[in-house]
């Protein structure tokens, strides 16, 4: 019994169910907002530590043995992202204090956030094929309510393709989840691991892993899946925009990780090409989308589109190292894309506008805020010390290892790139000074979303903004332990049978399980439909 | 069997395909309901269609006599059933409040946040 792998999922639904309790008291509301998020960080903290010194923490569910029931397991990949998910919802929660108006909080704004904590942390935890689908739709169904809080004519477009195009790349899940159980008669991933590798090798095994590619494939934002991304990320309340663009993209990338070193290794010879190309296009498209905007939050969505790019690489490469690079700029990424928004957020209180056009004279207002946007905009375009030129190097020096010598060319060209866009923003919004046409808002008297004034002052927002801004600095100062956590990532995911080991037990192997009545199939199944709804 | 259940979902799959590339919405919810719909039939079909043996343990015995039908995918479909209903009651709310702020059944004339 290891409660630390439960605890991540069950605490925010615990927080959401408790906010739902309390749904007309505000105060009540985001003081459980903030305790909950704590709390999560703590038990974070402990499932880091705990696969840190074990190096996998596996629970099932219900006592069911391991194929039959649903496994939770924490590898140290799993208890990276849970750690980092539960530092950005920690920071959002707030960030959410200061700008949530009271017309979106009245909607359930932090049950919301707390749910969609819930179905991502699941996404990273769960051993069972089925399970993941089941998160993964708690999480869109908890994004789709943020997305549209507000209800803006904006909104409703964005939704409209977010929403369908999450929708089919659910249905490519859940297909492909359905022949895949048609093939190996198992849902428990470490189970179809090992059955896979048995399985008679049949052009099925291409199709599967070119379905769930590209099933993650759209969650993730990679092109040419990315269209829904740019339409809508700009369009809802600046924390929830925050919220996603750290998190939601990630869970894609988190699923292909595990899905494609776990149980289609022996198909990554076939698929590495279509990755490599797709990771490249990716990162170049972003980019050059980014380049032609001029809206604050339309260029950083296009650079979260660009940044995936180098987390497929990662995996593209498909060497210990490149892996370790790729998550690295995973954990970099969540950190530093979360506080761009969160300082965009600042500066449209301060300016009362995204265009950069009618925007400036930040430095000379507000230097700290200033030095934030720099740590992290420079931090992106990967320059040392910080978080980026790490994430950045370990991967450029996986590819140059195999020899991908272009599409390592395109990763450092996107660099720069990156530079153009971080400098345009900089130039725009803080160095040049404030155009005359622009009629400032009062900062005095801060206003929600909504419009409605606002108590609690700037310095809830600072102070996120600041705290993530150190992060970054700190993930590139302390690059050489995190260095040794993401090595130990590589090792792991190269090596998956300790993975089946963990889940399994060690003494099980393909034709014990085999020999074995389904007995027990159903019963948990009916756990997942219980949580579902 | 399953040969007639196979043409019954490509032709539900092709049918929401088609109709997800309308322009209108509603036509594009339609679609995405039918394609949840083929998918659970996938589902359903894959794991192979046994009739008459439901998975229950004879009085006297530890296990099912062997060529039961196997009960997890119906578990799967059951789950699967309740998500696409949930998400599905969504995606009819989103369209009808879209048309009330766009006042179209047209998704060409909703383009100003795409670039």
């Amino acid at each position: 019994m290891r409660p630390e792998v439960a605890l991540p999922v069950l605490l925010p639904l615990l927080s959401g169910a408790i906010s739902l309790l309390f749904w007309r008291s505000r105060a009540m509301q985001r003081f459980v907002a903030v305790a909950g998020n704590i709390a999560l960080l703590v038990v974070s903290l402990w499932l880091f530590v705990s696969t840190l010194s074990d190096g996998y923490v596996t629970m099932q569910m219900g006592s069911w043995p391991a194929p039959f029931g649903i496994t939770l397991i924490a590898d140290l990949l799993s208890a990276v992202m849970v750690l980092m998910t539960s530092i950005i919802g920690l920071a959002m929660g707030i960030y959410s204090l200061a700008t949530t108006g009271r017309g979106h909080e009245k909607f359930g704004y932090y049950p919301l956030m707390h749910l969609l904590l819930a179905g991502v942390m699941g996404a990273f935890l769960t051993g069972d094929i089925f399970n993941l689908y089941v998160w993964f739709e708690v999480m869109l169904v908890a994004s789709f309510a943020l997305l549209i809080l507000g209800g803006e004519r904006a909104q409703m477009e964005g939704a409209i393709k977010y929403v369908t195009l999450n929708l089919l790349a659910s249905v490519i899940f859940l297909t492909a989840v359905g022949l895949l159980y048609g093939m190996v008669g198992t849902l428990n991933m470490a189970d179809i691991a090992l059955r896979m590798d048995e399985a008679e090798h049949t052009g099925m095994v291409e199709v599967l892993a070119v379905m769930f590619m590209v099933a993650f494939g759209i969650k993730a934002a990679a092109f040419p899946l990315f269209f829904w991304l740019p339409a809508s990320y700009h369009t809802p309340p600046v924390a929830v925009s925050a919220l996603f663009a750290g998190l939601l993209t990630k869970v894609g990338v988190y699923a292909m990780f595990r899905v494609f070193t776990l149980m289609f290794d022996q198909t990554m010879g076939y698929l590495q090409e279509i990755m490599l190309w797709g990771a490249g296009f990716t990162m170049v498209t972003g980019v050059l989308g980014a380049a032609a905007q001029h809206e604050f939050r339309r260029i950083l969505s296009f650079h979260i589109v660009s940044q995936i790019g180098y987390m497929i690489l990662g995996l593209a490469l498909y060497t210990p190292l490149a892996i370790a690079g790729g998550v690295f700029a995973i954990v970099h990424n969540m950190v530093v894309k979360t506080n761009l928004f969160l300082i965009s957020g600042i500066t449209h209180r301060l300016q009362g506008t995204y265009q950069l056009k009618k925007m400036g004279g930040l430095y000379r207002e507000r230097p700290w805020l200033a030095v934030a946007f720099f740590l992290s905009a420079f931090s992106l375009a990967g320059i040392p010390p910080l978080s980026g030129f790490f994430a950045k190097f370990v991967i450029v020096r996986a590819g140059l290892e195999v020899e991908a010598y272009v599409v390592t060319g395109i990763a450092l060209a996107v660099g720069l790139m990156t530079l153009y866009s971080m400098v345009k923003i900089w130039n725009e919004v803080f160095w040049k000074s404030l155009p005359e046409d622009n009629d400032v808002p009062e900062t005095a008297t801060p206003t929600g979303d909504d419009g409605r004034l606002l108590k609690p002052s700037l310095w809830m927002m600072y102070l996120p903004v600041m705290v993530l801004a150190l992060f970054s600095l700190l993930i590139g100062v302390l690059a050489e332990p995190i260095m040794w956590v993401m090595m130990g990532i590589g090792d792991q995911l190269f090596e998956p049978s300790g993975y089946i080991e963990a889940v399994l037990g060690v003494a099980a192997s393909a034709d014990d399980v085999l020999l074995e009545p389904a007995s027990g199939g159903a019963a948990p199944e009916v756990n997942a439909e219980e949580e579902a709804p | 069997m399953e040969p007639l259940m196979a043409v019954a979902i490509g032709l539900l799959y092709a049918t929401a395909i088609f109709m997800m590339l309308r322009r209108s919405i509603v036509k594009l919810v339609i679609g995405l309901m039918l394609l949840s719909n083929a998918a659970n039939l996938l589902i359903f079909t894959t794991a192979g269609m046994t009739r008459g043996a439901p998975p229950l343990i004879p009085e006297g015995m530890m296990q099912p006599p062997s060529g039961v039908a196997d009960p997890l995918p119906q578990a799967v479909v059951l789950t699967a059933i309740v998500i696409a209903f949930g998400v599905l009651a969504f995606a009819v709310v989103l369209i009808r409040r879209a048309y009330e702020v766009v006042k179209a059944d047209d998704l060409d004339k909703m383009k100003d946040t795409d670039t």
